[in-house]
């Protein structure tokens, strides 16, 4: 396992970035508003939310796979490999050449459907050959006994005989090693998987994230882990960061996030989790009052305020700063900076 | 794959006598027979008809008999390589047709490859750059292209060539050529004068096709493997071509199956107002006259073209498309 020491510097910063969608009938809308973000080789980020906070979007930004009609409006992306000066991924074009060095080798991608992520009529073999031939400038049987070996490393059995199979003709799971072993191919340096063991049943869930960490520690790259699943954060994530309504309100250590959620959404989501109890200390989940606005009702400062048990007079018009609260711990939230007036009274 | 192929002839050779039947009972339906529009057009003109005369040839054709026994005696005889003799032309039907049915199969072979030529490239463009100004122009092109009739195109193009060029664009072959064998300057004769029906006959499919395959294109660029494509760095127009296109094109091949008959159908006014020598308007004629030999010989080597056509696309879909290769076990 290579030594990553503790203050590594992070390989890729996501800052102050905002995406727009345009469409024809309507106003813009803004999905992704406020994200900043930080990935570390060796670490594992999860990114948490609900359906529709943006999560995706912002895990689909990173490698430009938006829509021709999103837009990233606002912020960059530096991407910090090794020495060399950054790269800021959100000015370059979405089909250039820079970019494409970049998708598929140095920052690649597991999809959360691998039965529709992958193309049913060519073999699994020849999708993964296809990326050993494109960046390492392999021959097609070279990059086959590649594919075999990487096979063999994500535990599909009888990897030679599996690789001239088509998707259809594997199970789900072996369908998501598959992918897996398709987006380690050219032993990228950040790796981003959108929610993929959503679609698995629970003990294939385990395997694959069982999986996933086993290669983190063999190939040391950094990891994006989008989810909902606060138990797969648990398990898999170094780092946490929480998205509500396309801002990032909480980014810290799972065990700083988890013990001690600065940001009231982090306190409910925690708090909605269902907990083992004897019958005696049980008590009922409480729910997040309200339900998430759409994000043209979005108030101009904290998304959060129309739900919010703490939202006090700032709260609807100033946007929250970016608060430290030590040991890379960062939350937005006007509670931390100000005192809301009937406590101080 | 081979038992897939076998299957297929199977089902082939059992349609084809279904068609047989179908073709045969097709050119008995019309009320009388090619005596009764013979003795017609003979008392029209104010011969008289003997009527034993006409009882030796119903007897010599068996045209008396029933259904089944005259179905028998043509189709044994279609399988010895005999399809009977046309009454009208007094000539084996045999040496009456095939030159016909070759200069369709080659006019509307070649009108078949021209439309996916031009339907194919343009449809993947429109698809891709959709709501473009090249997709409206290929969209009010295309609709053109469907609502004009055929015929009507053929007239215009015709008249334009006459008024410009001052040539009468018509037939397949110059006179001097019409029944020398097959050389270069031959094909290049055939050449010169096919392209004008080759391409009144393409229109309206190219456009159709343009419109099917910019449907289905843009319904397999949302598919998330379009995405994993992208995301390991192959360059856009070798996504697509890989990708989509190769998903969107399946149900495009298995038309080729059933294009030859409609162009076939659809060519008949065409070779009738550009004077070609193809099978349609022959077909045309006999059915008239109730030639009944020579109409059941075209409609039944027709339905033979479509069913192969069908083989042919399913072994090709089989082909491309692992899921019907493994599919139909």
């Amino acid at each position: 396992m290579p030594l990553i020491p503790m203050d590594a510097k992070p390989i890729l910063t996501i800052k102050d970035m905002s995406i727009v969608f345009s469409s024809p009938d309507e106003a813009d809308i803004e999905a992704v508003r406020q994200v900043d973000l930080t990935l570390s080789p060796g670490k594992t980020l999860a990114l948490v939310g609900e359906s529709g906070c943006g999560k995706s979007v912002t895990a689909r930004s990173v490698l430009r796979l938006l829509d021709r009609n999103a837009r990233i409006q606002r912020g960059s992306m530096l991407f910090a490999p090794g020495d060399e000066p950054p790269t800021d991924i959100a000015k370059l074009k979405a089909d250039s050449l820079p970019l494409r060095a970049i998708r598929g080798r140095e920052i690649s991608m597991i999809f959360q459907e691998p039965m529709t992520s992958l193309s049913p009529v060519h073999t699994i073999g020849d999708q993964i050959d296809e990326m050993l031939i494109l960046h390492e400038r392999l021959k097609p049987k070279q990059a086959r006994e590649r594919t075999v070996a990487l096979f063999d490393q994500v535990g599909i059995p009888g990897a030679r005989e599996r690789a001239d199979s088509y998707p259809f003709q594997l199970s789900g799971g072996l369908r998501q090693r598959a992918m897996i072993a398709m987006a380690l191919a050219c032993a990228p340096k950040v790796l981003i998987a959108d929610e993929p063991t959503t679609a698995l049943d629970v003990t294939t869930q385990a395997q694959i994230l069982d999986l996933l960490r086993q290669l983190q520690a063999d190939f040391g790259m950094a990891m994006l882990f989008i989810t909902h699943d606060l138990g797969v954060v648990a398990e898999i994530a170094d780092e946490v960061a929480v998205m509500y309504l396309g801002d990032v309100v909480e980014q810290g250590s799972v065990f700083d996030v988890f013990a001690a959620p600065s940001h009231p959404y982090t306190q409910a989501l925690m708090s909605s989790i269902p907990k083992m109890a004897r019958k005696a200390d049980r008590v009922r989940l409480s729910p997040i009052k309200g339900t998430v606005p759409a994000p043209r009702d979005r108030p101009e400062g904290c998304a959060f305020t129309s739900r919010c048990p703490h939202a006090f007079e700032p709260c609807a018009t100033v946007r929250p700063e970016r608060t430290a609260l030590g040991n890379g711990h960062h939350a937005r939230c006007h509670l931390l900076t100000r005192q809301p007036a009937e406590v101080v009274a | 794959m081979l038992g897939f192929i076998i299957r297929r002839l199977i089902a082939m050779l059992l349609t084809l006598v279904a068609v047989s039947i179908v073709a045969f009972a097709i050119i008995q339906l019309p009320p009388g027979d090619y005596l009764t529009s013979y003795i017609a057009q003979l008392s029209s003109t104010g011969d008289q008809v003997d009527p034993r005369v006409i009882e030796n040839l119903r007897v010599q054709y068996g045209l008396g008999e029933p259904f089944y026994i005259q179905y028998w005696k043509w189709i044994t005889g279609i399988v010895q390589g005999n399809f009977g003799q046309s009454f009208e032309w007094k000539r084996p039907v045999w040496e009456l047709i095939w030159g016909r049915l070759g200069n369709s199969i080659m006019v509307e072979g070649l009108a078949v490859i021209v439309m996916w030529v031009i339907a194919v490239p343009i449809g993947i463009y429109v698809a891709v750059r959709k709501y473009s100004l090249g997709d409206y122009l290929a969209t009010v092109a295309g609709f053109i292209g469907l609502a004009v009739p055929n015929f009507f195109f053929a007239l215009i193009l015709m008249y334009l060539a006459y008024i410009w060029f001052g040539t009468t664009m018509g037939g397949l072959f110059s006179p001097q050529f019409e029944t020398a064998r097959w050389s270069l300057p031959r094909i290049w004769d055939f050449l010169a004068h096919a392209w004008a029906p080759v391409l009144v006959l393409a229109t309206a499919g190219t456009a159709e096709l343009i419109r099917i395959l910019r449907a289905n294109l843009l319904d397999e660029l949302q598919k998330p493997y379009v995405t994993t494509a992208r995301a390991k760095g192959l360059p856009e127009w070798k996504v697509i071509l890989k990708y989509p296109v190769r998903l969107a094109l399946n149900p495009l091949i298995s038309t080729i199956g059933w294009l030859l008959p409609a162009l076939v159908s659809g060519s008949v006014i065409v070779s009738v107002v550009m004077n070609l020598p193809t099978a349609g308007p022959m077909l045309l004629r006999s059915l008239t006259t109730q030639d009944m030999y020579l109409a059941g010989a075209i409609i039944l080597l027709l339905s033979v073209l479509t069913v192969i056509g069908t083989v042919i696309s399913d072994i090709l879909l089989a082909l491309i498309d692992p899921r019907i290769r493994y599919g139909s076990k």
